[in-house]
């Protein structure tokens, strides 16, 4: 290794000497192997993504084709009610003598605790964000942004054990909920997690917001709270709107915290006091051991290839209205 | 950068399975290879024992350096099922066998199905240690994990709503006491589903009025109920002692199965676990030795 690469600088050197033209073609060549360097390392993460989509797609796909499968669950079933005695029942019991795969309880559990995790989450994080960017002195700030920001290496099984833990007991002291662990315990814990991705991202959008738009509203006579919130904020949407969508993404997918916060009864209300079972937790809890092949494990990994479809489409949508917005903005100004 | 993690995490698994895979069939050699290889063992079967399995495998195979052997779950009906195909060399279940899985084995294997006893386990029923409640029988317990009782004050305890804890439906403790105790009906909705037992104990050390069950091992700040076999039956504590007199309802033996009476490395390996070092294993897992004698 160690040979040539000498050859390789005194031949480069000779270059240098024979003419500039030649280093510069010389040039030319290391960049572009950087640049196909840089390039295969960009394909490699894409592959791996499809590789993922593919791998759970297969593995969910006898529930589509597979007369065996169909045998025990249908994609429409898993959809509708259970009838049983004259009641519709949304059932999740997929260990059973009659597996019942029913995924609304999973799905309205997921949703229930994303957005409690938002609205917890959204609000603060934007608030600290529009402190710090537009109130706080220097040292504040320069305090204020990376201790916030830490927070988002707390890993997320610290996080829900603290939930487990502190938080539940004190939200039912608190709340008097009927389970100690339910959908409002996991969802400030996830909205616990996602407030640093939600601060970090609205916190750059107000920053990148030119100062000449405060400026121009103080100017009117405009007081420093309505240049802020009329002038700087509205200028920023686009990217707080971006900072919603990655909160959503991250609360959706999130785990470890729901797993261990939520109780996981796969019941089916609005209640924020009763347990929940979340898409994600159904899939962790489950897919350890359950038996390769089988209709579970086929309807497992559906739930995966759904919360994969979900999460894609909400940050192709984010993404399309946040530029739209940005469009509309830059053009308004 | 969001997706690395999920991406590595993938590719380890997926390995993993294919490493898995690969070697679970590999155990067909029941006559054991020369002497000087490295010799495999194939343990598959009971959930419940899979950490049993491996804790037993891992101070074996520390005793034993040449040997390697494999522990994988999938519950005792898997692991039956891979004793008549031949696909594993011992069957780990936490139930005795069937007379029509016993016939299978004779039929597909041309050897009888061997039973040894190896472990047994005591399933405790948690409360908070400030429920007055001390006993509980099992149609009651059947009634309150149904969702039948909803109450505490019908089973002679306080006058609030019962909480229920259980485990994942992976779990074979989940699998024991939907057989034992619910007689094959569905848990109730309401029951709170933890990951692992500790979970179990600490979500009733936070909560007055839960309800739980799980390996006597656990019991850590809350308090076991004494568990009567009817109404009429008298109540008895979890323990060592009960677990191995059988006289509390709902212990039971653990059992590996083998076609034949085992031979070379499978003798050796069950003969390990029955002496006093393989026995010694079972308390760090939570489950009880045999009675001896």
């Amino acid at each position: 290794m160690a040979a040539p690469m000498t050859a390789h600088t005194r031949n480069a050197e000779a270059l240098g000497e024979r003419g500039s033209r030649s280093l510069r073609r010389r040039g030319g060549l290391g960049e572009r192997t950087v640049e196909i360097a840089i390039q295969l390392v960009a394909l490699v993460s894409i592959a791996a993504i499809l590789l993922i989509l593919v791998f759970v797609g297969k593995e969910a796909l006898p529930l589509l084709t597979s007369a065996e499968v169909h045998k025990e669950v249908t994609p429409l079933g898993m959809l509708a009610p259970i009838q049983r005695s004259g009641e519709s029942l949304y059932m999740w019991q997929p260990v059973s003598d009659v597996a019942k795969y029913n995924v609304i309880p999973l799905i309205v559990g997921s949703v229930k605790v994303t957005l409690v995790a938002l609205v917890f989450a959204v609000p603060l994080s934007v608030a600290a964000a529009l402190f710090v960017s537009e109130y706080a002195s220097e040292r504040v700030r320069e305090l204020a942004k990376p201790a916030i920001e830490l927070l988002a290496g707390v890993p997320s099984v610290v996080v829900g054990f603290f939930a487990l833990v502190a938080l539940a007991s004190w939200i039912q002291a608190v709340f008097g909920t009927e389970h100690r662990l339910n959908a409002l315990v996991a969802g400030l814990g996830l909205g616990f997690a996602i407030c640093p991705i939600v601060f970090t991202v609205a916190e750059d959008a107000l920053r990148a917001v030119p100062r000449s738009y405060r400026e121009a509203a103080l100017a009117m006579g405009s007081t420093r709270a309505q240049s802020v919130l009329r002038v700087v904020l509205p200028a920023a949407a686009p990217g707080i709107a971006a900072a919603v969508v990655l909160g959503f993404g991250r609360a959706i997918g999130e785990t470890m915290i729901v797993v261990m916060a939520s109780g996981n009864a796969a019941l089916l209300d609005a209640s924020l006091g009763r347990s929940t079972r979340t898409i994600t937790a159904t899939i962790a809890q489950e897919l350890g051991e359950v038996v390769v092949g089988s209709p579970h494990y086929d309807v497992l990994f559906a739930l995966g290839a759904m919360l994969f479809t979900a999460t894609f489409v909400v940050n192709f949508f984010g993404e399309r209205v946040v530029d739209g917005m940005r469009r509309r903005l830059g053009a308004g100004s | 950068m969001r997706f690395v993690f999920p991406l590595v995490l993938t590719f380890v698994v997926t390995l993993a399975g294919c490493a898995r895979t690969e070697h679970a069939p590999a155990g067909g050699g029941d006559g054991g290879p020369a002497a000087g290889e490295s010799q495999t063992l194939t343990l598959k079967g009971s959930d419940t024992m899979v950490i049993l399995g491996q804790r037993w495998a891992e101070a074996y195979m520390k005793a034993t350096p040449d040997v390697t052997i494999q522990v994988t779950g999938g519950g005792s009906g898997t692991g039956i099922a891979a004793l008549i195909n031949g696909t594993t060399d011992i069957c780990e279940s936490s139930r005795p066998m069937k007379d029509k899985e016993r016939d299978e084995v004779q039929a597909k294997r041309g050897a009888p199905a061997v039973e040894t006893k190896v472990a047994l386990d005591a399933l405790a029923v948690y409360v908070s240690a400030s429920n007055p409640l001390t006993e509980i029988s099992i149609p009651a317990l059947r009634g309150v994990y149904l969702g039948d009782t909803k109450g505490w004050k019908a089973i002679g305890g306080p006058d609030h709503a019962i909480v229920l804890y259980g485990r994942e439906n992976n779990s074979g403790t989940y699998g024991y006491f939907k057989e034992h105790v619910l007689e094959n009906k569905d848990f109730a909705a309401a029951v709170q589903t933890l990951a692992g037992t500790a979970a179990v104990v600490s979500a009733i050390k936070g909560d007055p009025f839960g309800i739980g069950y799980g390996g006597i091992a656990y019991l850590e700040g809350i308090r076991a109920l004494k568990v009567k076999k009817d109404d009429a039956s008298p109540a008895v504590a979890p323990s060592l002692q009960t677990a191995q007199d059988g006289s509390y309802p709902i212990a039971r033996f653990l059992y590996f199965y083998t076609a034949g009476a085992p031979t070379g490395l499978g003798k050796r390996f069950v003969d390990w676990v029955q002496s006093q070092a393989g026995q010694g294993v079972i308390e760090q897992v939570g489950y009880y030795p045999l009675p001896k004698g």
